[in-house]
């Protein structure tokens, strides 16, 4: 099965991989890009666990095919820090405790990162709404929409 | 040495970030599938469609052929003669002559690349003989019942039951017929809860390589590497210390990562591809279909109750189904079953029973979520048609400190009446409600647990601090050891750094299970700080000349006992640490151990709820925890536990379940279909910590991971009766099933 | 598999009038990416109609009908205040499937197409009329979107054809639409029944109306008697009973794992009650 040379830009910097055609997005960030940071829990779009965002838009990497990657704009948990600082929102979950075993932490990130883009000063039920496509299994939501406020807030100005 | 009030401690209590937190916001923590290694090898499994069959060929020619395959493994590549717990372990790692359930693995095979594994995997063809199934508890138990596996009942069951009840238990205490005589009025339901499966959301996934000298290293994804090491070299017949398992980060567990799946079968694999590592990820499907969720449950209780609410006599009989296999958590569940309760007279009968199901693993409180659904929903009615208050009932009826559990043993310290007090006082409870809206409340118990514990600490040369635990970091357990070695050696917290090593490096660990790793590793944790206080007591006594006994160890340092010791200035630890070489070498401590001391850990809920009533949807509006932690070492991370548990309980209420067809197929082996909570589903949730110190440790830690999840289910359905006036007695209250009901009791 | 990028309609079409094996259109890809990876199809030429010019756009013609793209994702419709304002209806249909990151993707082709009866954003386009406009190795032609689906997973659609754009007709004074689901979860949940209406109002009464109901039948059917139900009248309780009592009586469910005949039949006429309420209100634009 002959593959598919693609070029892209990850994070803000160029990079090409070779691709099957069946492999998603998933699998080239992980396996060809080794950026595992991006996990994968479901393979059908139903826990979030790979979000990453695709020319600004909020997408699950796991239902998007790698060679649909072609000069895109990715961005993935591994370039939410800038140059070493954190952004609020990767601050505001550790004060917060907002991750127990924090697999599907850097999905969330990203989705709520996606989210304050859109609206800087959402409600919790939006936060709610917004993050409903992001399972987690351990600590039944609270502590992270309160991050996701708290971060919202800060970002603002308002904290 | 041991701090006994929370006034003298400067770190326990306290909320610092914990240490392994920057890897995980920002993806470097490496998780089970994260792993890759030269020459790597990818596994997949071939797995039974079939709910119970003979296996009547395997041909992996095919596969074979595909240029990139590199081994195929079937039952034939591993040791013949295992007994016990061993054999079925190793059955359900892979089927040897029948498949026993939808999704039991029947071969596996390792490529160059996942895809082309799978592609492989398709190409094995497995004739099978279909035989007949039966995956409902109940129906298993029938005379009519398929026999699953002939022979496979212990000595326990008495003689005339049918061959697929394979455990049988029976207790209890008391006068049952003088208890109930004495009651006002005696009720009696039967209960059912569905199987629900533990929904971490990091699948299955290990890394193992093999020579042919049978030494063999493996990376996995385990609440418990010890017990991946044992059970492995068991499965496939190897010597413990050839094995060195490390593990990774987990994407959670909640006890369904305490045994082995297909671990043992990336070992073989390599093994037989020359040596080459293999990676083995589950799909979610594999998770859901051949993974451990918990039994489902069918329970007959019957109460006794006089009309001012005393409880005067309580049976429960519980039959469950744990899969193809024994190991349906039944026990516990009796156990659990009246624990909240000092009940004059108990009699409690349980069964385990074998079904067309994947072997049951450990959830969360294994068992004691049914008990209490099917004990507090009963108490509950009998309150309403008492008109009684239901929490007063339990504080009426609540088991007491130093006295006789329900199931036996003498509880030590325990928190329930402080646990209820706390809840009766709480503002949720006078929150008005509105039409169709309903308040429910049920409490719930966990045993907790020590088990085999190893814990070393070293000193470094400036005086910082490294420990090495053995239990996994499921959920910030690296912060409260942190904070318990810290407190001890009175040192900041930053200065403690805890790494979780593998299996060559420490004595034998068991798992983060049983709500057990604060408890027995911080314990571990703080003796093995006390040893090391020891030893730099020591240096210090040597370099003044005075004897070890006048020195004591405050503030981080060594210092004369008293005036007659002498005058030292204090020597730190950073003092001690560099000057180790030349005062007798390094200076580490450990501890070994099967702690003692175990504090059970008692929790109340209060939900409210609303109830579409043209729908059957049940909305949560509210939610209240509150629960005895002992003391709080985090307690973000112990708010953390309540919250995460009670959420696990709202699903398994209101939709999680296994749904199998008429051929034994699982219908919802995948997230879209097997219902978790969603963020939008639900509330805050409202915790309250209840400290009543644990005096069986140093810093009074229960262990408070399980309890939380065995209140939700009764709570919930109490909640719905009290919004709808229709009791539901099978989870999950489905909007199908409560709009039914409700139907039901308007036409009636 | 191989994967190919046309950049016309005439070409995918071809492409797939030559293709020999199992061939499928890529648009969002959140239906066939989860079955390849579940092995329930292995398809031997992807056919990706992104590069296709037009396939991302909203365009309100001059007769105030609007012609949307077939790769336009649910985010991208969600966020034209335009079509939002004509189609509320139409735009939750298609925002209910899946989560936030599904909607980055999933598009009102791939719903429709992917032949499921329970997709949600399909009631809402039979009841808005909408039809779609299809390319073939034999040319193009007009159907209406009612007539795509034929049974579960199954479409009108012959060899080598495939959507190239929708059309919905102009919104006009007075008129509103409205979808309601119901699942277990508040979201990430497959329909068990989908109810839309769209409706015009002559002051206060209704004058033309359609039901469109999903998960009660092999697919989306439209309820012309439940619509008569409510024509001409105010929309008051007695004939919203009325329209309820016809919709559960014609619908013809299945029991399944997501709810059962019986429990479909109940909501279904709740459903119909409610999204009447919400079309109603906002052809009143009083929302």
């Amino acid at each position: 099965m002959s593959k598919i040379h693609i070029t892209t830009k990850v994070n803000g910097e160029e990079v090409e991989f070779l691709a099957d055609p069946r492999d998603t997005l998933l699998d080239c960030l992980r396996d060809q890009l080794e950026l595992t940071g991006t996990k994968e829990g479901c393979s059908t779009g139903d826990c979030g666990a790979c979000s990453v965002t695709v020319d600004g838009t909020l997408v699950c990497s796991c239902l998007m095919l790698g060679v649909e990657a072609q000069d895109k704009q990715i961005e993935t948990i591994e370039g939410m820090a800038e140059d070493g600082e954190l952004h609020p929102l990767q601050r505001k979950f550790i004060e917060h405790a907002a991750l127990q075993c924090g697999f599907c932490t850097p999905g969330i990130l990203v989705a709520a990162k996606a989210l304050l883009a859109k609206n800087p000063d959402p409600n919790e039920t939006e936060v709610r709404y917004w993050l409903a496509g992001n399972l987690c299994r351990c600590t039944g939501y609270d502590k992270i929409i309160r991050a996701v406020m708290d971060a919202a807030a800060e970002m603002r100005g308002a904290a | 040495m041991a701090k006994d009030t929370a006034n003298e401690l400067r770190i326990v209590g306290t909320r610092p970030d914990r240490p392994d937190g920057l890897d995980k916001v920002t993806g470097r923590a490496r998780y089970g599938a994260d792993i890759s290694a030269a020459g790597l090898l990818h596994g997949a499994v071939v797995r039974s469609p079939h709910a119970h069959a003979r296996i009547v060929k395997i041909d992996a020619s095919k596969a074979l052929a595909l240029s990139g395959v590199k081994a195929v493994v079937t039952r034939a590549d591993f040791p013949t003669g295992l007994t016990g717990e061993a054999w079925d372990l190793q059955e359900n790692t892979m089927a040897g002559e029948r498949a026993l359930y939808d999704g039991h693995a029947v071969a596996a095979v390792a490529a160059t690349s996942a895809q082309l594994a799978r592609d492989a995997a398709k190409l094995i063809e497995v004739e099978y003989e279909i035989l007949p199934h039966v995956t409902d508890v109940d129906a298993a138990m029938a005379p009519d019942a398929p026999i699953i596996r002939e022979g496979a009942a212990d000595h326990s069951v008495p003689e005339g039951l049918h061959p697929n009840v394979v455990r049988y238990i029976e207790f209890g205490h008391g006068d049952l017929e003088a208890g109930f005589a004495q009651a006002d009025i005696v009720r009696e339901h039967q209960y059912k809860t569905e199987a629900a499966h533990q929904g971490y959301i990091e699948p299955h996934a290990c890394m193992g390589q093999m020579g042919a000298d049978g030494k063999g290293e493996m990376w996995v994804c385990t609440q418990g590497h010890w017990f991946i090491r044992k059970m492995c070299t068991q499965v496939l017949g190897l010597d413990a210390s050839q094995l060195r398992v490390t593990p990774s980060e987990i994407g959670g567990g909640f006890g369904g990562k305490t045994t082995i799946f297909m671990e043992p079968l990336s070992l073989a694999l390599s093994r037989k591809a020359g040596g080459r590592p293999v990676k083995i990820v589950m799909s979610r499907s594999e998770v859901l279909r051949a993974t451990g969720p918990t039994a489902s449950a069918s329970m007959d209780v019957k109460i006794g109750m006089t009309k001012d609410g005393k409880i005067t006599a309580g049976s429960a009989t519980f039959r469950m189904q744990g899969g193809a296999f024994a190991g349906a958590p039944v026990d516990m569940a009796l156990y659990c079953a009246f624990a909240a309760y000092k009940v004059p007279a108990l009699q409690h009968v349980g069964y385990d029973v074998l079904a067309n199901r994947p072997k049951a693993a450990a959830y969360r409180a294994p068992g004691s979520p049914m008990a209490a659904f099917a004990v507090e929903s009963l108490v509950d009615e009998m309150c309403t048609e008492l008109g009684l208050d239901p929490l007063e009932v339990r504080v009426k009826n609540a088991a007491q400190s130093h006295e006789t559990s329900s199931f036996g043993p003498k509880f030590g310290v325990i928190g329930l009446n402080e646990t209820l007090a706390a809840t009766q006082a709480h503002p949720n409870l006078s929150v008005p409600l509105g039409p169709n809206q309903g308040r429910g409340i049920a409490s719930g118990f966990w045993f907790n647990h020590g088990g085999d514990t190893s814990v070393s600490m070293a000193l470094g040369e400036d005086g910082t601090v490294t420990v090495s635990i053995g239990t996994p970091d499921i959920g910030g357990s690296r912060a409260s050891m942190a904070m318990m070695a810290a407190e001890t050696l009175q040192i900041p917290y930053d200065n403690v750094r805890v790494n979780i090593v593998e299996t060559g490096a420490l004595g034998v660990n068991e798992p983060t299970h049983g709500s057990r790793a604060t408890f027995a590793t911080g314990k571990a944790t703080v003796e093995a700080a006390q040893s090391m206080i020891v030893e730099m007591c020591k240096r210090a006594a040597a370099k003044w000349g005075i004897e070890p006994e006048a020195v004591e160890w405050r503030d981080g340092a060594a210092h004369p006992a008293g005036p007659n010791a002498g005058e030292y200035p204090p020597m730190t630890i950073g003092e001690i640490g560099a000057a180790m070489s030349n005062t007798g070498g390094p200076i580490a401590g450990h501890h070994e151990s099967v702690p003692a001391g175990v504090g059970e850990s008692f929790g109340t809920h209060v939900v409210d709820v609303e109830v579409d009533p043209e729908t059957g949807r049940t909305t949560i509006l509210r939610y209240l925890v509150v629960q005895d932690a002992g003391r709080a070492i985090h307690p973000a991370y112990v708010e953390g536990q309540y919250q995460g548990g009670a959420v696990q309980g709202i699903g398994w209420a209101l939709n999680e379940e296994y749904v199998y067809d008429d051929m034994g197929r699982l219908q919802n082996p995948v997230f879209l279909d097997y219902r978790v909570p969603v963020a939008s589903d639900l509330p805050m949730i409202d915790t309250v910590i209840v400290e009543v110190p644990n005096p069986g440790h140093p810093y009074g830690v229960r262990g408070v991971g399980e309890t939380g999840i065995a209140p939700p289910l009764p709570a919930v359905a109490n909640a719905v009766a009290a919004a709808t006036g229709v009791r539901m007695r099978h989870l999950p209250i489905t909007p199908s099933k409560l709009l039914s009901a409700i139907k039901a009791s308007k036409n009636g | 598999m191989k994967y190919h990028c046309p950049k016309t309609f005439a070409d995918a079409a071809q492409i797939a009038a030559d293709a020999t094996g199992v061939i499928r259109y890529l648009a969002g890809g959140t239906d066939v990416l989860v079955q390849m990876r579940a092995g329930m199809v292995t398809p031997d030429d992807m056919i990706d109609l992104k590069h296709i010019p037009g396939v991302k756009e909203i365009v309100q013609n001059a007769d105030g009908s609007w012609t949307i793209g077939v790769a336009v994702a649910g985010a991208e419709l969600g966020a034209h205040a335009g079509f939002c304002a004509d189609y509320p209806g139409i735009v939750e249909g298609l925002e209910l499937v899946g989560s936030t990151q599904v909607q980055g993707r999933a598009t009102l082709t791939g719903n429709l197409c992917n032949g499921s009866p329970a997709a949600d954003s399909v009631p809402a386009m039979i009841a808005a009329g909408a039809v779609a406009h299809v390319v073939g190795p034999n040319g193009a032609r007009d159907v209406a979107v009612a007539d795509i689906p034929v049974g579960p997973g199954k479409t009108s659609l012959t060899k080598g054809e495939l959507i190239s754009a929708f059309t919905i007709p102009a919104r006009g004074a007075q008129g509103g639409d409205a979808y309601l689901r119901f699942t277990p979860r508040t979201e990430m949940d497959i329909a068990v029944v989908g109810c839309a209406v769209n409706l015009t109002l002559d002051g206060d009464r209704v004058a033309s109306a359609r039901v469109a109901m999903g998960a009660v039948a092999p697919t989306v059917i439209v309820m012309d008697q439940a619509a008569d139900a409510i024509i001409g009248t105010t929309l008051d309780p007695q004939a919203l009973d009325t329209m309820a009592t016809i919709v559960s009586g014609a619908v013809k469910p299945i029991s399944d794992k997501r709810g059962t005949a019986e429990f479909r039949t109940d909501i279904a006429g709740v459903l119909a009650k409610r999204a009447a309420k919400i079309a109603y209100d906002r052809a009143k634009g009083t929302k």
